[in-house]
């Protein structure tokens, strides 16, 4: 049977990806290989089919990731034919336009802001489709579906542009650009249920499996070369999933036996922890999102 | 799943936040997240009951300033229903982003303090509810506590709302609802402190059916972006990719094409990889047609026996949203779903006052979160209908071309 609540989803984000195609120059799908841009990409292949997906798709890659989810993500690509270009925060470092953060906490998550207004500005993207939803984080709840971003990638929630009857006014300077987010209305549940309706594929790491892990203040973390091991920490290792999947060093994993998509729904309903419960980079203050969204972050 | 879209908008401390708040808290809707940061947040403030209201209340400057600036949503879900708040801004600087919000919703829910009665606010409130044609609007008398859970004080402010809903002939469905969002009365609970109030808790209102509106309307299809394919085993595919923004089509349909007026058969309507016998209303879909004539992004597809008669003039009440102001002979750039072109305002024809404690007088100019209504001259020909009989076709934006923000929502009243 149909579920006419994630066709009108479906419906609100094609009638948004065309908007963007039409609307921008040179538009890019900023692809992590996390859930939010595989649906997103899926989408993106319905708004076009029969023709290739008009854009680009980037990542920006913080060489913190998931193995797991990289190989997914030249594993779909391929099969997508889609153009994918990778920009590395590790080449920022070297170039001296960041600092790698020091101390336990110490993530690259901030980092890739820069990396990605330079790749922005080197290739001439004037609209960036990023897959945030609105119910994610507070500050992205208060975000237009079309945000526009200063010549230094700057948010302004007092500038923002009304969005009445989601008509869309995607008109910019030169230098401005867009960030468009199709999928804004979803809920995470919506999202899971999508990729059960559509038989996606997701990386291994959204279901449960073992894995050596770092025990941190009652969070568990992927054991990794890119964690600060402190002497406070135990290794353990449990049967975990992660439940966004971010950079290895700020993504929490959670306690699961739930090894296929309906066990995850099922037990996401369950567990009553929002979804960035598990982003130890928001947990920086209340504000963290929200100020990195000021910089430029997207 | 039923799904049902609310606004909410209120007054400065009118306690909306702390609504929202509640309604989720006895919903059992909070996130363990939320729960910890309500506690803390009491704690804090060494309160007796909890503080709901730090639930909502987003960026850092309206933690700072306790009020709510920007629409944010807000999604929770019962067993039964799944819901979608846009909680919107009271304030009138922020009229704007309360009309932004109610532009998404079916139901809005308008608070009152049940100590200062209406105010402009909420005869502004209820004007944009009205303006908009909600399918319903729910007032919430709140801080009942605070007035001893008075029913003559309850019973005053009905008085006072009857009288706002008959001076502006609005004919949508309303309910008022005596509560109070601190204490938790009438929200989701039945009040134990106001027996004499018989009716249901605001939850039971959002869980009735809502009235059902539509009606059919006349098929409307907007063009958003031609598809061209070779791929995927596609020879020459060629497709009209946009939304039916009302009505219906089917494979087989005559359509004409405006602005164009050439007409053609429907031969395909393809969503992905599914082909489908017809497309209504919200549905985004490529159409093939089986004669090979021009049409690009922002044709309109109609159906020969029911189209729009091309306009030059438009009448239509303008929600002003710019700090800019406007004045006869402004230009602007009009955007009514795909289409854009030049726009010029030809007259302002009055001023509205949605309190109606002022003489409506005439203005020559339009401010910030004025609402007025005034005749516009198109560049191009208009293909609207007006607002009231077909909401989604007698909608558009104004662009300012030198800044590019968006200037103003226009709903038309009546073409010429």
């Amino acid at each position: 049977m149909k579920n006419q609540h994630l066709y009108d989803l479906e419906n609100e984000s094609i009638y948004i990806l065309r908007e963007v195609v039409s609307q921008f120059k040179k538009p890019v799908l900023l692809f992590s290989g996390g859930k939010d841009s595989i649906v997103m990409a899926h989408l993106a292949r319905k708004a076009f089919y029969p023709s290739r997906i008009p854009f680009p798709f980037m990542h920006v890659d913080t060489g913190h990731n998931f193995p797991e989810t990289i190989d997914f993500r030249d594993t779909y690509m391929k099969e997508l034919g889609a153009d994918l270009i990778v920009r590395y925060v590790q080449d920022s470092i070297d170039q001296n336009k960041v600092q790698e953060e020091t101390g336990k906490y110490a993530s690259r998550n901030a980092l890739q802001t820069v990396t990605l207004l330079d790749a922005i500005e080197e290739h001439g993207f004037d609209a960036c489709l990023g897959g945030a939803r609105r119910d994610e984080e507070k500050s992205r709840a208060k975000e237009r579906i079309f945000s526009v971003r200063d010549d230094f990638g700057q948010w302004d929630y007092k500038r923002q542009r009304p969005e009445p009857f989601q008509l869309l006014n995607g008109r910019i300077q030169f230098g401005e650009n867009v960030r468009a987010f199709p999928i804004s209305n979803w809920t995470e549940e919506d999202i899971w249920s999508y990729i059960l309706q559509e038989g996606l594929e997701l990386p291994s790491v959204y279901f449960a499996h073992d894995r050596k892990l770092v025990k941190r203040e009652g969070q568990y973390l992927a054991y990794s070369d890119h964690l600060n091991i402190v002497e406070s920490d135990e290794i353990e290792e449990r049967t975990v999933r992660f439940r966004t999947v971010g950079d290895m060093t700020c993504t929490a994993a959670f306690l699961s036996d739930a090894a296929t998509v309906e066990d995850v729904l099922k037990e996401n309903v369950a567990s009553k922890h929002s979804e960035r419960g598990a982003r130890i980079d928001d947990k920086r203050s209340e504000s963290a999102l929200e100020d990195r969204k000021k910089g430029g972050y997207f | 799943m039923e799904l049902v879209r609310i606004s909410t908008a209120g007054s400065v401390d009118d306690g909306k936040s702390t609504l929202i708040g509640r309604l989720l808290f006895d919903n059992n809707a909070l996130t363990k997240e939320q729960e910890e940061l309500v506690a803390k947040k009491t704690a804090e403030k060494g309160w007796n009951d909890p503080d709901l209201s730090v639930i909502t209340d987003g960026l850092v400057a309206e933690r700072e300033q306790g009020i709510t600036i920007d629409v944010a949503n807000i999604y929770f879900s019962t067993e039964t229903h799944k819901f979608i708040i846009a909680d919107s801004p009271g304030h009138v600087e922020y009229t704007r982003n309360m009309v932004t919000g109610a532009s998404m919703a079916e139901t809005s829910i308008i608070l009152i303090d049940a100590r200062k009665g209406l105010l402009e606010q909420s005869y502004r409130h209820f004007y944009i509810s009205h303006l908009l044609r909600l399918k319903r609007v729910i007032f919430a008398v709140n801080k009942m506590d605070l007035v001893e859970y008075d029913q003559d004080r309850f019973l005053e402010i009905a008085v006072e709302i009857q009288r706002m809903v008959e001076g502006l002939n609005a004919d949508v469905p309303y309910t008022v609802v005596p509560v109070s969002s601190l204490k938790g009365d009438n929200v989701v609970k039945p009040s134990e402190n106001m027996k004499w109030y018989q009716g249901k808790t605001l939850n039971g209102l959002l869980h009735e059916p809502q009235p059902d509106v539509s009606g059919t309307n006349p098929l409307r299809f907007d063009v958003q972006h031609v598809t061209h394919a070779q791929e995927n085993g596609f020879v020459d595919y060629r497709g009209y990719s946009g939304r039916v923004i009302s009505g219906t089509v089917a494979v087989g349909d005559t359509l004409r094409v405006l602005p164009s007026n050439k007409e053609s058969v429907v031969t395909e309507i393809r969503r992905y990889t599914e082909t489908k016998d017809k497309a209504v209303s919200g549905d985004s879909v490529s159409i093939s047609l089986s004669d090979e004539i021009d049409v690009s992004r922002g044709a309109v597809l109609v159906h020969p026996d029911n189209a729009p008669e091309p306009q030059q003039l438009v009448k239509a009440t303008l929600v002003w949203m710019d700090e800019k102001n406007a004045t006869v002979g402004s230009k602007w750039l009009m955007k009514a779903a795909s289409r854009e072109f030049p726009v010029k305002l030809q007259s302002i024809l009055k001023s509205v006052d949605p309190t109606r404690k002022n003489a409506s007088e005439s203005k020559d100019i339009i401010a910030l979160n004025d609402l007025t209504e005034v005749e516009a001259r198109l560049s191009q020909p208009g293909y609207f209908d007006t607002y009231e009989s077909n909401k989604k076709n007698g909608i558009f934006i104004l662009i300012d071309p030198q800044t590019n923000n968006t200037v103003a929502v226009g709903f038309v009243t009546s073409l010429s």
